[in-house]
């Protein structure tokens, strides 16, 4: 039985491509635990969309404070070298192509790397956009972390989304508890694949085709 | 002499009728003016229009605005309400009651700034051939389509901080600012509920927002349970 990656683990990966000096979004649920995971001796800066600049770790029980909080509301620290603006500053940062990278969650993503990660369209409630359109438009780069299928076992890597979009074309690369995957002018391009997963395997939970790269490596979390 | 502390959440209040248009800060709990909320619970006015991030935050503070149906508009960037059965305000959405603009928050909080800077509109590229861009005039600079999104103004803003002095500056404490400089700017009467009124001027390297945007400052220490 193939073991895919854990939701810590697929977080562990995502962190693996943040290069030092870079300045990162992470985004609410999956993406937010990708700080914990930067590969030592790289300093990445954090941003949120409520105006922290260098997010710290979260805040134990005995330091947190209810008026520092992250995008998802957790109560967290600030870094070194830290500083807080408001949010009109924050998003002023975020469509002006300060951020280099975005890590969002996501429901589905089309092999063009349309995005669809804000309207799951439950009927009789409200909606909820939050900061995710500003981001996967302005951010210099859009990857997302995300589950391969929905709980129904559902692919979510499509030919073109069914849901309401985020931004068209932003995304660049996807990961999953199954693979790695690029989005590139001929479709996906797997570069990571699950150990034990085969490529059959693979394409049997993906509604868009895949091209596994030459040079195809195998995906593994220590998480 | 600037004297901007009143005595009193209702004299904080005054002045604020039925059809207002009403801005309130706050993301996670962080500066949000519970006590004006609250207090707002208790008045009388009617027909309101809320400009606010996320609209649960004061259902959760205020549940009797949405109960005895005293607000007819928002804009919001979220209005998602708790747990899975529609909650009050949004079967009133449902049933057409409640008129609810979604705004994309960088948008929403660009619009507020917008509001008080004297910028009646701008283009941005966000929501731009998608369904929140709809209905917006589209042009396109550097070969990117924009959206043309228009400013907020308020007739009151709620804000909460940690500290502000008797000319209105004010001092936030962690992520407290979000919406509130902005939502100050872009409102008649800016109210700012803080921890602690100073009894001195506050130093300049202290201040997070300059006390000309502010109209009156209002001691309320409790917050209490905060509802998200």
């Amino acid at each position: 039985m193939v073991k895919p990656l854990s939701r810590d683990g697929i977080a562990w990966r995502a962190a693996q491509d943040l290069e030092d000096g870079m300045v990162v979004n992470l985004g609410i649920g999956m993406p937010v635990l990708a700080s914990g995971y930067a590969p030592p001796g790289r300093e990445v800066v954090y941003q949120s969309e409520n105006g922290i600049i260098g997010v710290g770790p979260e805040a134990s029980e005995n330091e947190a404070d209810p008026d520092l909080v992250d995008a998802g509301s957790r109560r967290v620290t600030l870094a070194p070298g830290g500083v807080i603006v408001d949010s009109a500053a924050a998003f002023a940062m975020i469509r002006g192509g300060h951020i280099d990278v975005t890590l969002l969650g996501g429901f589905e993503v089309a092999a063009n790397g349309d995005l669809a990660n804000w309207d799951m369209q439950v009927p009789l409630k409200g909606q909820l956009v939050g900061g995710a359109m500003d981001l996967a438009f302005g951010a210099g780069e859009v990857r997302v972390i995300m589950q391969h299928c929905t709980k129904d076992g559902a692919p979510r890597l499509l030919n073109a989304c069914r849901l309401p979009l985020t931004a068209p074309a932003c995304v660049t690369r996807v990961y999953t508890d199954l693979a790695v995957v690029d989005v590139t002018p001929k479709g996906f391009v797997v570069r990571e694949l699950l150990a034990g997963l085969t490529e059959a395997d693979l394409r049997a939970k993906t509604e868009a085709p895949l091209i596994f790269a030459a040079d195809c490596g195998v995906l593994a979390a220590p998480v | 002499m600037i004297d901007k502390r009143v005595p009193s959440l209702e004299a904080a209040l005054a002045g604020l009728t039925s059809g207002m248009t009403l801005m309130m800060s706050g993301f996670g709990g962080a500066g949000a003016p519970v006590n004006l909320m609250r207090a707002l619970a208790r008045h009388d006015a009617r027909d309101l229009t809320v400009i606010i991030n996320s609209l649960r935050f004061l259902e959760g503070q205020a549940p009797s605005l949405f109960d005895d149906r005293r607000v007819i508009a928002a804009v919001c960037s979220a209005f998602r309400g708790r747990g899975a059965t529609p909650s009050a305000y949004e079967r009133q959405w449902q049933e057409g009651a409640l008129k609810i603009e979604l705004s994309p928050q960088g948008t929403f909080a660009e619009r507020i700034r917008a509001g008080g800077a004297g910028i009646p509109a701008f283009f941005t590229p966000t929501a731009a051939g998608l369904e929140l861009g709809e209905g917006k005039e589209v042009r396109s600079f550097d070969g990117r389509p924009a959206v043309l999104e228009t400013a907020l103004k308020a007739d009151f803003a709620f804000l909460r901080a940690a500290e502000a002095d008797r000319m209105g500056n004010i001092r936030f404490h962690g992520t407290q600012g979000n919406f509130g400089p902005a939502m100050a700017m872009a409102s008649k009467v800016a109210v700012v509920e803080v921890g602690v009124v100073s009894e001195t001027l506050l130093p300049p390297d202290r201040i997070h927002c300059p006390g000309v945007y502010v109209n009156r400052v209002i001691h309320a220490p409790e917050t209490g349970e905060i509802l998200g």
